[in-house]
């Protein structure tokens, strides 16, 4: 084992992540929500695991064979007071818990969008959502900033005391899009659209994952998330929308480039695909969210299912689905 | 001629697995050629391989389970080396295509191939003896069974060297098990192999739930039925009524891999949210098909070990069936980040936290039995005591889980991973292995060597913490499962420990194998004190098997006990057994048969043919398989009378061997 220690370098001074329980010190209030849920569970059931792993050790110890001088009942197998505490214990605190079950799964519930109660509390009240549309790609993210016409991928940035808005769909197999320290996570799965709420509380650089095995390329489908003060905020969006700035793709994100993006990179079976660097789009074709939900459902979202596609324009080329690049070497 | 299967299908360019190709190929012939020279092959095949008695079977199963367990531990050691490795730009000596195969194998065996097959071997070995049973109901459709699981393990083994296993973990989640983003054979080895083995399964939990509802002796009431039995009956009761959702889930998958259909697939209309729920409701059962008889066993040994009867037999057969009805209507607790809504996230958080009140009471009911006891700290009962410290943790961590606003933070991390090493290892696992040490004497008639038993128990104890303590914190800093390298560095020291943990692990596993060689050993050698010689080998035997010889005869009882309430064999052991009111009567029993290995040969064709697209073989092994049962049919020659002489000769050695046992005292 000793030898293992060498590819343990010393911790860089300034990690992005920091050395944080990612799930311990959440930066927004879903995750400090999740958070509480868990400690105050954790902290309930120790009341009933402590005792009965003590009882265990000592009856074990106390009513040993060797130990003669302890009372032994060798038919005694009832007692109806000992039955009315065993399953009274256990009722009583899971009901306590199923009350806080059904609370926090209200309260916290991805699809609800942030509740003014949490935006008093971060000490802003009236800061507008900022709606964030995020496609999951093999083996990348995708974030659409539909109202600032903007894309990102693999870096989400975000201001802090902003309710956030995501509507998350896959181009690719189902996976799950999760920022430990913000909080819930939620699938992303193709031709459907799900959704999350949460919220940064502070500035800080967070990891942001695929948190359901996606293939080959899974380990490095991760993203930073950038929380900053709504100044930065505005500042970073005017520079990625100026398109100066190293990051910045050469084209604009319209269905056409976006197959580009669509394609899953190819590797030997020997060897991990690269990771997938950051791009920044300063401009996005408006509506690319929904033609992507569309094209897994023939050419139609949730929203307008049944009705005219309207645009027709919008529509995803027809191969983009049929010949789908193979995830190569599996 | 043989579909997609061609010379390049043998990975001969991944050493890892060249260099276990020829482990595995020496060792195997090392086994035939000492089959051959010690002439044994009709041995092995009147004996065993065309057996139909359980106890037999049950052998088998161990073995398989076994030999199944090295396997899928071999693959543990192998993820946890790698992430121990791959940091920081280090990418391991795994590649994902070859890691991914390796974690899905390992989930695969560790449940179908390790746990399953060790809970059939207890349902085999222990339920007929405890109801005074002579056999299963149906003794061929059990040998079936056993094939079927055979074949499977077998198929899953084949898919080392020829072509690939699944890389997309023990479930298959569409949509990258479909062939749009899988178009290889290693979802297919896993199709096949589940779904094989998923026959035997189906059949044992039709054949037990048969002989425990049929087959009990005289005078066995339901509630003198002993505990382990009841677990068994409810898990075949589960087994029933959910593995044919697997069955159903792995056939439309496979249409929609072999004919093209929709039922999964991303486009056309399919849904993945479909196969999520299948799966599941057929998952979430499965876990308590597997605790129960865990539980089962665990009663067993606190009684016997405490010198006590079980505190709360009532309590404990409620709180079963109760497991059975909440275990099946909990499945949405695998993906509350689904996106469902809150009421339906509610319904199941609460029902699933509802579960620990019936287990909770289980807990307090092996304390209580302890409590007040003279309880004898021999190897089976360590297990229970490691178990139930370590179960009640995996358990507050399971509630933990069971509120969808905790569990959208830790799903799919490790610290999920944890949680259900944690109940599995430290509930199943040690159950069916303090099980295997509690029945041991009964099946050989020897014993094993206790110290051996003692420090598995303890590396195993210790190496479980270090080995998923550490996997609790990653998880806690938000370390997703499957990952392959990773470059946060908060996560290395703790995947450092766990990889330590498994090595404490291999050593307990190392002195399970060596108890066995010594037991083999001291059988071989006739070593006196290694004698079970009264057949009620702890001294404190409460059920019926512990009034039979070790090992038992082929026949298991001579005369059918006569039932005289809860824990015949103790009230025997306490009031006197009454003389034998009737004369030995010839026994009736079944045949041996080669109709298991028959049609396990033809699931084994079958399989690998699906596999490969070779449809001519698919075919042939169909024909067979139909003329075998068509000719089984058309047998009548399959069941012969044991003689009275012999079960006379039987009885009267063992009344020599307890008269012996007496003189010794």
């Amino acid at each position: 084992m000793k030898r293992l220690w060498r590819f343990f370098p010393a911790l860089p001074a300034l990690m992005l992540s920091g050395c944080t329980v990612d799930l311990l010190q959440p930066a927004g209030p879903i995750g400090e929500g999740n958070r509480d849920m868990m400690v105050l569970e954790w902290a309930v059931m120790m009341c009933v695991v402590v005792p009965v792993i003590i009882a265990t050790l000592v009856f074990a110890w106390k009513y040993r064979a060797s130990n003669t001088k302890a009372e032994y009942l060798r038919n005694w197998s009832h007692s109806n007071k000992i039955e009315v505490f065993i399953w009274g214990v256990p009722i009583l605190i899971i009901l306590v818990l199923s009350g806080f079950n059904y609370w926090s799964t209200h309260y916290y519930d991805p699809y609800k969008p942030i509740s003014k109660e949490m935006q008093v509390k971060v000490g802003a009240p009236d800061a507008k959502p900022l709606h964030v549309e995020v496609v999951s790609l093999d083996w990348k993210w995708l974030f659409i900033y539909p109202d600032l016409g903007i894309a990102t991928i693999n870096e989400l940035d975000v201001p802090t005391k902003t309710p956030l808005d995501f509507r998350i769909t896959s181009d690719s197999v189902m996976t799950s899009f999760f920022i430990p320290q913000l909080g819930s996570q939620i699938y992303s799965m193709a031709g459907m659209e799900t959704q999350l709420h949460l919220m940064a509380s502070r500035p800080g650089n967070f990891q942001g994952e695929a948190a359901q095995y996606t293939g080959p390329g899974f380990s490095d489908m991760r993203f930073r998330t950038i929380a900053m003060p709504q100044e930065q905020f505005d500042a970073w969006v005017q520079n990625v929308r100026s398109g100066d700035n190293p990051l910045a793709a050469k084209e604009a994100l319209d269905a056409q480039t976006y197959l580009k993006y669509h394609a899953a990179p190819a590797a030997p079976h020997a060897e991990a695909p690269k990771p997938a660097p950051v791009v920044y789009f300063s401009n996005v074709q408006s509506g690319l969210f929904e033609s992507i939900v569309a094209k897994y459902n023939v050419g139609m979202t949730h929203e307008n299912h049944g009705t005219s596609m309207g645009d027709k324009s919008m529509d995803m080329p027809a191969e983009s689905h049929t010949a789908a690049p193979s995830n190569t070497g599996m | 001629m043989l579909g997609k299967l061609t010379l390049s299908s043998i990975p001969y360019d991944v050493p890892i697995l060249v260099g276990t190709f020829i482990g595995v190929a020496v060792i195997g012939i090392a086994v035939l050629a000492a089959v051959t020279y010690f002439k044994k092959w009709g041995y092995l095949w009147r004996e065993w391989l065309t057996t139909v008695d359980h106890k037999k079977l049950a052998i088998m199963y161990v073995v398989l389970g076994l030999v199944m367990l090295v396997r899928g531990f071999a693959d543990a050691l192998m993820m946890r080396t790698q992430l121990a490795l791959a940091y920081a730009g280090n990418p391991g000596y795994l590649p994902p295509h070859h890691y991914d195969q390796v974690f899905s194998a390992h989930g695969t065996i560790m449940i179908f191939f390790m746990a399953m097959v060790m809970m059939q071997a207890l349902f085999n070995f222990v339920v007929p003896l405890q109801i005074g049973a002579r056999d299963v109901a149906f003794p061929l459709i059990n040998s079936i069974s056993f094939y079927m699981t055979l074949v499977s393990a077998i198929l899953i083994n084949i898919s080392l060297f020829i072509g690939e296993f699944s890389n997309v973990g023990w479930l298959g989640y569409p949509p990258i098990s479909e062939l749009q983003f899988n178009p290889g054979v290693g979802v297919d080895y896993y199709i096949w192999s589940v779904q094989i083995s998923g026959i035997g399964t189906l059949l044992t939990g039709m054949n037990f739930l048969t002989t425990i509802i049929k087959l009990r002796a005289p005078g066995m009431k339901w509630m003198h039925i002993p505990v382990f039995t009841w677990t068994a009956f409810f898990a075949c009761v589960m087994i029933l009524t959910t593995f044919p959702v697997l069955t159903v889930s792995m056939a439309l998958l496979a249409l929609d891999r072999y004919l093209g259909m929709h039922f999964f697939t991303n486009d056309g209309g399919g849904s993945v949210m479909l196969y999520l729920n299948l799966i599941w409701s057929w998952g979430h059962p499965e876990v308590y098909i597997l605790i129960l008889p865990a539980f089962g066993v665990f009663s067993e040994i606190a009684a016997t070990f405490s010198g006590k009867p079980l505190f709360g037999y009532a309590t404990m057969v409620i709180a079963t069936g109760i497991i059975t009805f909440l275990g099946s209507i909990v499945w949405v607790h695998h993906f509350f980040t689904m996106g469902a809504g809150a009421d339906v996230n509610t319904f199941f958080g609460i029902m699933t936290m509802f579960i620990a009140v019936p287990t909770g009471v289980k807990i307090f009911n092996w304390l209580f039995t302890m409590y007040k006891g003279r309880v004898r700290f021999e190897g089976p009962m360590h297990w229970i005591v490691g178990f139930m410290i370590t179960f009640s943790i995996g358990g507050m961590t399971g509630v933990m889980m069971a509120m969808p606003a905790a569990d959208w933070v830790v799903h799919n991390s490790l610290f999920l991973v944890a949680h259900f090493h944690n109940v599995i290892i430290g509930g199943v696992f040690f159950g069916y292995v303090a099980g295997l040490s509690y029945w041991f004497p009964k099946a050989f008639g020897y014993k094993m060597r206790d110290v051996w038993g003692k420090w598995a128990f303890r590396f195993w104890f210790v190496g479980f913490y270090l080995s998923f303590i550490p996997l609790y914190a990653v998880g806690l800093e938000g370390m997703t499962r499957r990952m392959n390298h990773y470059d946060n560095p908060n996560w290395h020291p703790w995947l450092l420990v766990a990889c330590v943990g498994v090595f404490v692990l291999a050593a307990g596993l190392a002195c399970q194998v060596i108890q066995f060689v010594l037991a083999a050993f001291d059988a071989v050698n006739k070593k006196p004190d290694a004698l079970d010689l009264t057949g009620d080998n702890w001294g404190s035997g409460r059920t019926l098997e512990w009034s039979l010889p070790s090992p038992v005869p082929h026949y298991n009882f001579a005369r059918l006990p006569v039932i005289r309430g809860l824990d015949t064999f103790h009230i025997e052991k306490e009031l006197g057994r009454p003389a034998p009111v009737s004369e030995l009567e010839p026994i009736h029993m079944p045949k041996y048969s080669a109709v298991g290995p028959m049609l396990g040969a033809c699931g084994l064709l079958i399989g690998f043919a699906l596999v490969w697209h070779i449809w001519w073989a698919v075919i042939v092994g169909l024909v067979v398989a139909f003329f075998t049962i068509v000719h089984r049919s058309a047998n009548l020659d399959v069941d012969f009378y044991v003689t009275v002489e012999e079960i006379r000769a039987d009885e009267e050695a063992f009344a020599r061997r307890l008269a012996a046992a007496k003189a010794a005292e």
